[in-house]
């Protein structure tokens, strides 16, 4: 896929898990983005990047049907979300996985009780085969014996890896993740890339990022979108390092580049995307 | 330590002037005032140029900055030349930190006090989007009671449990407490009245009706609405910001089934019992002052209230009981639902579910009222 500027309403590739139709989002009468055409593949790791505030975590939310778009449509495999009735989107949602910025696993539940709540709505597993697929989960994200503390107990990283577990229980064919890097230093923020990155080889799943850190970004995207808060849309799709290299729009060009101006030497974005 | 700060100014024949600063200038020591300051530039005409001699500053912190980035101010809207060369280096660059973005204008006007009509049209249009909020919240909870009546809710008992525990055996501490003092306070009223014409037995009448027909259930309502409401608000609330409620409704759970159902079930079920436990108890102190006071045996009194509260006045209360427990429930539920994303709307949501819940409470205490009256129950 090559870096381009985008043409509204955008052909859906044959090969197509996700596709955004003439999406726009909106607050009331304030319009958050306008005019998203874009198509996600079968096992991308696709990252929704733009400045903090551009509505990234808006279109993760729409695309989940925590919020309706102003216009539009989301599409999985094909099928409507947003059109689809209530029961119907409960099954899309089941093939879905989301880790929240801040873990958002029940406070009131362990971390066993939490990976295992899908567990009990969603399959027939017993009680004991449910604390088998629980210590599998939560020894996938390197949680092992930790299944009896309650969240509160533990700290912010392992929170989100124990969100992470929750979000895998029900073996999603769609992964999102909101900010996965946010508030972790860096050395676990790399363990999280690497472990997106192993899920997705593992497991075939369709990963989606919504974050701004450049690290990630460059080390794990292979697909992206870059929503620009001026002008209210999409104005890049394509991998990242496409962008950085072929993309003329200046803002796109401004944030991968953390600021530096296209062709100074030492630009820190660039060396990475180098180095990674 | 404090050595004390120095400023003055001194004009040269061209008029240039010279700020001298020595001493210590630091917050502890003040600032000169704003008019002051004013002055030095204005009087006796505005200098042809600034600048600052600062050789004498011992110690700074911001209040030096503050100054100079005032005199700085004030040179420039009068357009005069400024020349910082004579401040400590750590002292130029925050002046021209502070002076590198230019004051905000136009973007994002802030908000004014809104006029009195402004207020009260405001406070309408919020009262009739709070109702139209409420009633499909309503019809939510009954939906997700005809799905557990079903057999397909998605709750969990031990939440159920956990619920029932919180707003049942735990509240009988406060709801003893109120309850006796409720029932102390009827009876001595009463007395103090009835001893005029002798007819100090029939406090047991009035104890007994009042408690069974209204206090009873009406105390118990609200201290269950600052209690158990309030907490259902608080928790619901803080689930909402840290994406709890996305998270359930990622997996498809329905909020409505797993967190407001076990709560409302909780206290429709538990709000009878405490109201009619709160009935004996408030004629147990009623009993006390009057075997304790009105020289009434604990027999005769017993007598009076079997005689005089009948059944249909218990059930009176233990109905309006049940319909508090889901007034209130709901009213706490919907406020935690409602809550905004950050902590201060947490403690807004609380408040509000308070009000709503004791507000509720009241007006359909004046309905039941009315209704009983009209069908003379």
């Amino acid at each position: 896929m090559v870096a381009a500027a985008v043409q509204p309403g955008a052909a859906a590739r044959p090969d197509a898990h996700i596709v955004i139709r003439d999406l726009d989002m909106a607050f009331g009468e304030f319009v958050v983005m306008r005019s998203l055409s874009f198509s996600i593949r079968r096992s991308d790791i696709f990252v929704i990047m733009g400045g903090s505030g551009c509505g990234k975590s808006t279109l993760m939310r729409t695309m989940l049907g925590l919020l309706e778009p102003a216009r539009g449509e989301v599409l999985y495999d094909g099928v409507s979300f947003t059109l689809a009735p209530q029961e119907e989107r409960e099954g899309m949602l089941r093939k879905m996985g989301v880790l929240f910025q801040q873990g958002a696993l029940w406070s009131s539940l362990t971390l066993a009780e939490n990976v295992a709540l899908p567990l009990q709505q969603y399959t027939t597993l017993g009680s004991a085969e449910i604390a088998e697929v629980v210590g599998l989960k939560l020894a996938l994200v390197g949680l092992k014996g930790f299944g009896d503390y309650y969240p509160a107990a533990i700290s912010g990283g392992m929170r989100k890896r124990a969100g992470l577990a929750r979000a895998m229980a029900l073996d999603p064919e769609i992964l999102f993740f909101d900010e996965p890097s946010a508030g972790l230093d860096p050395i676990s923020s790399k363990l999280l890339d690497d472990l997106i990155l192993e899920l997705r080889d593992s497991l075939g799943a369709t990963i989606i990022l919504v974050t701004h850190e450049l690290a990630s970004i460059f080390a794990i995207a292979s697909n992206g979108v870059f929503l620009d808060t001026q002008s209210r849309t999409m104005v890049a799709t394509g991998s990242p390092r496409e962008m950085l290299e072929s993309c003329t729009n200046p803002n796109v060009q401004t944030f991968l580049r953390r600021g530096v101006p296209a062709g100074r030497p030492g630009a820190s974005a660039a060396s990475l995307a180098r180095s990674s | 330590m404090a050595e004390p700060r120095e400023l003055s100014f001194h004009r040269d024949e061209r008029q240039a002037l010279e700020v001298r600063l020595a001493g210590s200038w630091t917050k502890a020591q003040g600032l000169p005032s704003a008019a002051e300051l004013r002055r030095a530039i204005e009087l006796p005409a505005p200098p042809s140029r600034v600048s600052f001699d600062a050789s004498g500053v011992l110690r700074w912190d911001s209040a030096l900055v503050a100054v100079v980035d005032r005199l700085v101010a004030l040179a420039r809207e009068r357009e005069v030349p400024v020349e910082l060369g004579g401040l400590p280096a750590g002292v130029v660059r925050l002046v021209a930190l502070a002076d590198a973005v230019p004051e905000r204008g136009g973007g994002g006007t802030p908000a004014r006090e809104p006029g009195l009509v402004t207020r009260l049209g405001q406070g309408v249009l919020a009262a009739w989007d709070d109702a139209a909020v409420f009633v499909p919240f309503l019809g939510e909870s009954v939906l997700a009671v005809a799905a557990l009546l079903a057999g397909r809710a998605r709750m969990r008992a031990t939440d159920f449990f956990l619920a029932m525990q919180d707003c049942g055996a735990s509240a009988l501490g406060i709801v003893s407490l109120i309850s006796l003092l409720v029932g102390l306070i009827l009876a001595f009223v009463g007395a103090v009245q009835l001893q005029q014409f002798g007819a100090t037995v029939y406090v047991a009448d009035l104890v007994g009706i009042a408690m069974t027909r209204e206090m009873g259930a009406m105390m118990t309502g609200i201290i269950m609405a600052g209690r158990t409401g309030a907490s259902f608000a608080a928790q619901i609330g803080n689930m909402k910001v840290t994406e709890e409620i996305d998270a359930l409704r990622t997996f498809g759970i329905s909020p409505m089934e797993f967190l407001v159902l076990p709560r409302m079930a909780a206290l429709f079920l538990m709000m009878p019992l405490l109201t009619l436990y709160a009935d004996f108890v408030g004629m147990a102190g009623g009993m006390i002052v009057g075997v304790g006071m009105l020289d009434l045996t604990p027999e005769q009194y017993v007598m009076h209230t079997m005689n005089a509260v009948s059944m249909t006045n218990f059930m009176i209360g233990v109905v309006k009981g049940s319909v508090f427990g889901v007034l209130i429930a709901v009213a706490g539920c919907l406020r935690g639902m409602q809550c905004g994303n950050d902590s201060a709307a947490v403690g807004q949501a609380t408040t509000s579910a308070v009000v709503t819940g004791i507000v509720l409470i009241i007006v359909t205490d004046a309905v039941f009222t009315v209704m009983c009256n009209v069908l003379g129950i």
